[in-house]
This record gives C-alpha cells, structure tokens and sequence, in this order.
C-alpha cells in the first residue's frame, strides 16, 4: 500500500477526527442542524486544514522549537481570516449559518493537532493530502451528524423534504438532540469497531 | 437592570456550553472530578473576564482606529495566548497546586473556543467596555456552573454498569444532553 493510501485510510477511517480522536467537537455539534451546514462547515475546515499544512510544512524547519506554537496559531488564523473573505463574499448565507464558528475555525483542536503532529515532520505533499483526508473524515462526520438532525427535526435532507405527515422531533435540530444524536453515533462507532477487532 | 438580562441571559439561557457549544473540548476533558472541575471553571471565567476587556480596548483603540478591523481573529488569539502564559507563570508561582490540578488544560486554554467564543460574540454585538466585561465574566460564570454541575453527575456514572459500547465519550454526552434539555427549560425568559 503506497503512503498516499494509507493517509487516506488513516485519516477517514481509523483516525477519524471526530468519531475516533474526538477533535473539533464544537464546530460539529453546533452547526450540524441540517447536512448542507455540516457539509459547508466540513469543506471551509477542509481548505484551512490543507492549506496550513502546506505552509507548515514548508517552514516547519526554520521556526524555532519554542516559539512553534504562536507560529502555527498565526498562520491558521490567517487562513482562517482569508476564508472568512472568501465566504463572505461568495456564499454569504453559509457565512450567516456558520456565523461565529468561522473564525473560531483557528481553534479547532484537527487543525492545530495535524500541524503539530504531522505537518511539522513531513513533506508539503504529504501534508497536503494528510490535510485533505483528515477534512474529508470531518466532513463526512459533519454530513452524517446534520444529515441525521434534519431527517429527525424537519423530516428532511439537504432541504428535500421526505415526509410531510410523520411527526417532526424539534428537538432534535435543538442542542440536546447534537448531544444525543453524537452519543449514539461514536456508540455504534465503538459497537462497529469492536466487531471487527 | 440591562445589565443584570445580559448577565442571566449568558449564564442560564444561552449557555455558553450548553446551548452555544463553545468550550466543549474542556467540558468534556475535565469534567471526571468536581475538584478539578471547579478549578478550570474559576480559570476559565476569569480569563475570560480579562480577555473580554483587554480584546475591547485593544479591538476598538487599535484596530479600529487604524483601520485594520479585519485582523481581529489574529490579534485576539495572540492576546489570549499571550495572556495565558502569563497567568501560567504567575500560578506556577503563587499557587502550585492548582497548576498541577489543571495540568496540560492550562495551556490548552489559549486554543479554547469558549474564550476566544466571547471575544468575537463582543465584537459582533459592538458591546461597549462594560458589557463586554459583564458579558465574558456571567459566560465564565455559566462555564462554571455547567462543568461542575456536569462533573457531579460523571462521578456517578463512574460507578454504574454501563454498556461497554457506551462507556466513555458517548454516556458523558448523553448526560450532556439530558442537561441541555434542563437548560432550554430557560429558554425564552430573555432573548
């Protein structure tokens, strides 16, 4: 199996950000009210996470060991603030939705983790992938949660609505049903991979 | 009395764990004993406290006046970060213990999104100092409260017969979730 594949492996499968490592659980559990969020959610914290991988790995080996945090936080926070531009510009009601979870994209335990633990060790074009898998296992955590919540709270998908009679669970679009609807996901997670072990 | 509704709203109806999902990842971490609970939340709300006032004056004397708004997300984090390591250095030496009870959670603090959360909630609002001061200090408060609320409940789940595929993360948030659910009891009292 070549490096790429086992990146991707790792970062969608076994390493799965939010199912396994249980990183970046406040952008997932906050915005995921429908698929389309989580989806949008999942690609603005893909593009930050690849492109400051990139750049990490770049310079990694000029910043002082000391100072490596503060670096890294200055870097993600200024792709960060360029994604904010970005969305602001183009997809201004995704902007809306997402709202103060955009900039708190520079906090996000995936992205500062990945630059400590990988991007500072290897090469731009293993961190570039390292990034993209690790945000598509995120994505597809995010679509997944939203997708759930939405079909549950509004009897609907992507904005498509599926049943017009069966009873709606407000609550789960609320804040208990995040919780409630993660619970039982990272269960059947830990149930699934038990199984196989 | 204005400031009082802030208060209670950002402490009990619009929660800053509970129904903003902001801080999750210490919520989660440190949330095994009251005693480490109560640490982190005093920590955090006075962090937060201080954060909120030193990003106003530095938000609205600096950026603003030079016109370079747009760089509040750098400059806040590297304010928060920065205020950290002192706080760090300053507990190391006036209260050890309660720097080895928060442990690695201390410096994790600057990444924490309940802090850095409030700061842009200010500036989004345009709160003046006052508010912005009253509303860091009632989310820290509201931190506070939630986490040792929410570490007395795990130290008794500690000792129950769990299912195995339950054990860990997913109980912790299924009784996250029952108290969110006692928390939207007081949603609609203020907006």
């Amino acid at each position: 199996m070549t490096s790429v594949s086992r990146i991707f492996k790792n970062g969608i499968v076994e390493n799965n950000p939010l199912f396994v490592q249980a990183l970046g659980l406040c952008p997932a559990l906050a915005v995921t009210t429908s698929a389309s969020n989580g989806l949008g959610m999942g690609i603005a914290t893909t593009s930050v996470l690849i492109c400051s991988n990139v750049v990490i790995s770049l310079i990694a080996r000029f910043i002082p060991q000391n100072v490596r945090i503060p670096c890294y936080i200055v870097i993600i926070a200024t792709f960060v603030t360029m994604l904010e531009f970005v969305l602001a510009a183009y997809v201004p009601a995704l902007n809306q939705a997402l709202g103060i979870f955009i900039p708190l994209i520079a906090v996000n335990c995936i992205v500062m983790g990945r630059a400590e633990s990988f991007a500072s060790k290897n090469g731009s074009f293993l961190s570039a992938a390292d990034g993209l898998a690790m945000g598509l296992g995120f994505t597809a955590g995010l679509v997944l949660l939203g997708g759930i919540r939405e079909i549950f709270g509004t009897m609907s998908l992507f904005g498509f609505v599926i049943s017009e009679t069966f009873p709606q669970t407000i609550a789960m679009i609320l804040p208990p049903g995040a919780f409630i609807t993660l619970a039982f996901l990272m269960a059947l997670i830990n149930y699934l991979r038990r199984r196989t072990a | 009395m204005e400031l009082f509704a802030l208060a209670f709203s950002a402490i009990l109806v619009n929660n800053f764990v509970l129904s903003r999902f902001l801080g999750i990842c210490p919520f989660l971490g440190v949330s095994k004993k009251i005693e480490t609970a109560v640490g982190m939340g005093i920590a955090v709300a006075f962090i937060m406290t201080m954060a909120s006032a030193l990003t106003y004056i530095v938000n609205v004397y600096i950026l603003e006046m030079l016109g370079l708004g747009f760089m509040y997300n750098i400059m806040f984090i590297l304010i928060i970060a920065s205020f950290v390591q002192v706080i760090e250095l300053l507990l190391k030496k006036v209260s050890p213990v309660l720097y080895e009870a928060l442990g690695v959670y201390l410096p994790l603090m600057a990444t924490n999104c309940a802090i850095l959360g409030v700061t842009v909630i200010n500036r989004d609002m345009s709160f003046n100092f006052i508010r912005s001061v009253v509303h860091g200090f009632a989310g820290g408060v509201g931190f506070l409260l939630a986490i040792v609320v929410f570490a007395g409940i795990r130290e008794r789940i500690e000792h129950n017969d769990i299912l195995p595929h339950f054990q860990g993360f997913p109980i912790a948030l299924l009784a996250a979730s029952m108290m969110a659910i006692a928390f939207m009891g007081f949603s609609g009292w203020i907006l």
